[in-house]
């Protein structure tokens, strides 16, 4: 099971903020007449305010999404406008609750054993185009992501206890689905995978070209989903225009068919100042992904707009060592680093020397918070309340350090500096993300906390990619800063972090067989939350996992920001949640209060 | 010869400006790299002389600031207590031009810090930055400075004293040089050195660039008033007595071109000061926590910094008077140069 954490890859101030404007005189829809609830039809009513059909909803997207293919998706953007907008998935889960619900999948059966999942879809499901859905395009799509000669994003998600999850169709609403093993989230899985129309791409599929089907420039025609808008136009380097899915399968509590927005358009904005500078000035409806110090000056200045603080996400950020084998071919100055690292009172006094609170002040204003494990406040439901959260103790980690062989010579520049027992200076780097403004301050921070203990700290901005390629491929570095960002609040996209074996376990990735004793026990007590049965049961593994992080410090964990967002007055039903995508997670139900909507552009 | 031109004003004021920068410890009241975690870009302090309660005090005063309840970036000043300000007080240790050890500092407070121009993100006094930071900066535009007049004499004296496929190879190079675009160049440069630099290395690294980078249009000006002065009359009666090529170039040659270097130097001082601190703002100078004129600047990369901290704009100001002295030293020295030319040739009765 691969993760699908993934590495905040931009800073905040590059993320991607969404924004809307609208007009209210957009046309209904393309196709002339839209579809009445018919009692053929079990559309999911969703509860919340009544809104007004009508408007256009403009945000700004980081980048240009790379495609419109959901198998072949992996840039941000594009994951963000498919499954955002246009897609839709058989169980999704809630952002707001973190609870899975019903989507296209009317309800599902588990069986007792855990290995059998019964999903039955709703009746009267429409593409976009009003070609019907049945479980034929289940098994087609199902068929599609797990198909090796595809390559799709989403196939290693499917491979469950080594073996790919098989389908078998009951009947035109029915599909069943074997497991070889139990899988601890089980209808998580289903989250995030769209839908395809066996009707347009079984041809492409046929034909082996399929993942160059749907690329942007894809006529609309050619194009189907699920989801609450449908494509309308692309222009290259500027925006992409969805409007209104006729067919879609949700209604509000009065019984009007949602979304309620005509049109929802994503500007390529690349640069978060520009992202900001727009939604002041009117151009954009809505904005997330704010750090702390752009949200001040657009809450200083509200004019039209509210801003809200939608607490801690789920992203974490940590300091964490090299901790990897690197054999003979590691330089020895490396070597003779790597030695301190290894011993885990160095890790804990570095901790217990790092002041957080003073990160979370500086860097977020205030707007985040310390942490001391890797599940942030925002998650609702993993957290272990029983980890410690010791406060800053300079004296404790000079004991630490004491007890693991350093000492303290006098400098001649009056600051005394620490050198291990064979005398050797303590000194090392770490390095940043030089796009990431927040994780350079924590650096600086750091590099402050521990020049009171004596160590001597550089900090080495670089480019993302380079540094990625760093820590996981050629290992040659000392210490850095990252933050992770996962999708879901389950541990269990996050696998790849917390196995020796993952990818992403970064300060010793992809090891082949668990280096030290406590990453054994992580090991099997992520293996052993995989294949429980109960909440109760995975969430005793999981807190376990926490303990030992905690006890062992691979990640020194530091704070974890709050998603911040704004969205025009005008805007109704807008509730920023924890969960990626922070605001357009409940886009169907945005509506514009006034009858004309922003008439901005 | 009349040496009362204009140049020796501007050479006093630069003095000064560079003997402020250079005594940075002791007008800077605080270590630049002191963070106050409790005051993250506090506005510059006001020095009062009148009291909350309207009484006039002899001695100058301030009010501590703290931050507004429940405020992470609004600050109020706490007017219970006046702190005097207090001049030649003891304080954190430096160096006095990197050799003399001293805790003298011309003004402090007892009671609480004094940020004249405000504080950074981390707390940090930005007066304090800013002084120490000229120091990276005028240093590295100096040496850069020194560096490169110091190639570009050898080999502009090289290519023109001798002439012949020494010259055409030397000229090409330098066209070659003088032809990249030296902004990518330094880029390209910084990339390939190593990624730890401790800052003493980045500073040196950033003279190097320089170095390598600017010679070549001294070198072709110097080439220039060589080979001029190689064909003087009074170089070749020299060279007719039987001077060797150093003792000409030495006592004949060299002497000529002192004009081009020193307004070259003057030119080349406040360029090189910018390149630095181009580098720097791009994060490829000094690393942090050492201040440099450029990485004070980096932050206002941020929008939000550029919309809310005016003064985080002050290090940019700081370089104005340090240019407008160099640019006006470099413009007195050329009419200088070209008066005494013209005093010189005239005195010899050429004319």
């Amino acid at each position: 099971m691969v993760s699908m954490a993934r590495l905040s890859t931009f800073g905040r101030w590059l993320s991607c903020g969404l924004l809307l404007a609208s007009t209210g005189i957009t046309s209904l829809c393309a196709n002339g007449f839209p579809p009445q609830a018919g009692s053929s039809e079990e559309l999911l009513t969703l509860p919340g305010e009544i809104g007004k059909q009508g408007g256009r909803l403009v945000v700004s997207l980081r980048a240009e999404p790379k495609t419109l293919n959901p198998l072949t998706a992996a840039d941000a953007p594009s994951r963000e406008v498919i499954l955002g907008a246009m897609q839709a998935d058989l169980i999704h889960i809630n952002r707001a609750t973190q609870l899975t619900e019903s989507a296209l999948a009317k309800s599902w059966k588990v069986s007792a054993d855990g290995l059998q999942y019964t999903l039955t879809l709703r009746k009267g499901l429409r593409f976009s185009d009003g070609h019907p859905v049945d479980a034929d395009d289940v098994l087609f799509t199902f068929r599609v992501y797990l198909d090796e000669n595809v390559h799709a994003t989403q196939r290693d998600q499917l491979i469950v206890g080594g073996k790919p999850i098989t389908l078998r169709r009951v009947d035109a609403q029915t599909v069943v689905f074997q497991l070889a093993k139990t899988y601890g989230a089980g209808e998580r899985l289903f989250d995030g995978l769209a839908i395809l129309p066996r009707h347009l791409l079984e041809k492409p599929y046929t034909e082996g070209r399929l993942s160059q089907a749907w690329t942007l420039a894809t006529p609309p025609s050619e194009w189907a989903g699920l989801g609450p808008f449908r494509l309308k136009e692309y222009v290259a380097g500027q925006k992409l225009t969805l409007e209104r899915n006729p067919y879609y399968w949700k209604q509000d509590a009065k019984g009007d068919r949602l979304p309620y927005l005509n049109e929802l358009v994503f500007l390529f904005v690349p640069n978060a100042d520009a992202q900001v500078l727009r939604f002041q000035s009117g151009e954009t409806d809505l904005i997330s992904r704010l750090g702390a110090e752009s949200f001040s000056v657009l809450s200083r200045q509200q004019n039209g707009y509210t801003m809200s603080d939608a607490g801690p996400g789920l992203e974490y950020n940590f300091l964490f060592f090299n901790l990897g084998e690197l054999g003979e071919k590691a330089p020895p100055d490396l070597a003779r680093k790597m030695k301190w690292f290894r011993e885990v009172k160095f890790r804990r006094a570095i901790s217990a020397a790092i002041d957080r609170d003073a990160i979370v002040r500086l860097v977020y204003q205030g707007r985040g918070a310390a942490l001391w494990g890797p599940v942030a406040p925002g998650n609702r439901r993993w957290g272990n309340s029983a980890i410690p959260h010791p406060a800053r103790s300079l004296e404790k980690a000079r004991a630490l350090l004491k007890e693991a062989g350093f000492s303290w010579t006098a400098e001649p520049s009056g600051e005394p500096a620490l050198v291990d027992s064979d005398g050797k200076p303590v000194e090392f780097s770490i390095l940043t993300s030089s796009t990431n403004a927040d994780r350079t301050k924590m650096a600086t921070l750091i590099q402050d906390d521990l020049r009171q203990l004596g160590m001597r700290v550089q900090i080495v901005p670089m480019e993302f990619r380079s540094l990625i390629d760093r820590v996981t491929q050629t290992r040659e570095y000392e210490a850095c800063v990252l933050g992770l960002v996962s999708f879901d609040a389950d541990p269990t996209p996050e696998m790849n972090v917390w196995l020796s074996s993952g990818g992403t376990h970064l300060w010793n990735p992809s090891q082949s067989r668990p280096a030290t004793a406590w990453e054994a026990e992580i090991d099997r007590q992520m293996e052993q939350q995989l294949a429980a049965p109960s909440f109760e049961q995975r969430k005793k593994s999981f807190d376990r996992v926490q303990e030992i992080l905690a006890e062992n410090e691979p990640m020194i964990f530091l704070a974890s920001p709050d998603i911040l967002a704004g969205a025009k007055n005008s805007i109704g039903n807008f509730h920023p949640a924890v969960l990626e995508p922070y605001v357009l997670w409940n886009a169907e139900q945005l509506y514009f209060r006034n009858a004309t909507g922003n008439a901005s552009k | 010869m009349t040496w009362v031109s204009g140049w020796k004003p501007w050479f006093l004021a630069l003095a000064l400006l560079h003997g402020i920068i250079g005594c940075a410890g002791f007008f800077a009241p605080y270590d630049p790299t002191e963070q106050d975690r409790d005051r993250p870009y506090l506005p510059p302090m006001k020095i009062h002389l009148v009291d909350a309660a309207g009484h006039f005090h002899l001695r100058p005063f301030f009010y501590s600031m703290q931050l507004r309840e429940g405020s992470f970036e609004l600050f109020e000043e706490r007017a219970e207590r006046a702190i005097p300000l207090r001049f030649f007080v003891r304080g954190a240790p430096y160096r006095l031009f990197g050799i003399l050890p001293s805790h003298l500092h011309l003004f402090g407070a007892e009671a609480s810090r004094i940020c004249l121009v405000g504080s950074d993100a981390y707390g940090r006094d930005q007066l304090s930055r800013i002084l120490y930071g000229g120091q990276i900066s005028l240093l590295a535009g100096l040496m850069g400075m020194g560096l490169t007049l110091f190639l570009g004499v050898l080999i502009g004296a090289i290519a023109g004293f001798y002439g012949g496929w020494r010259d055409g190879l030397l000229m090409r190079v330098v066209e070659l040089f003088v032809a990249l675009p030296w902004l990518y160049l330094l880029f390209a440069f910084r990339a390939f050195l190593p990624l730890t630099v401790s800052p003493v290395q980045a500073f040196f690294l950033i003279i190097l660039v320089i170095g390598a980078v600017g010679w070549a249009r001294p070198a072709r000006l110097i080439r220039g008033v060589v080979l001029s002065a190689k064909e003087r009359d009074f170089v070749r009666a020299a060279r007719g007595f039987g001077a060797t090529d150093g003792y000409l170039l030495r006592r004949h040659i060299l002497p000529e071109t002192s004009s081009v270097i020193l307004t070259q130097a003057a030119i080349l001082v406040p360029q090189f000061v910018l390149a630095e601190m181009t580098l720097s703002f791009l994060g490829l100078g000094v690393p942090e926590p050492v201040p440099s004129w450029g990485s004070l600047l980096t932050s206002l990369q941020q929008y939000s910094v550029l919309v809310s901290y005016w003064w985080m704009y002050l290090p940019a100001l700081a370089i104005v008077p340090f240019f407008l002295g160099y640019l006006g030293l470099a413009s007195a020295l050329q009419e200088d140069a070209g008066t005494g030319k013209i005093e010189k040739t005239m005195g010899e009765g050429r004319w």
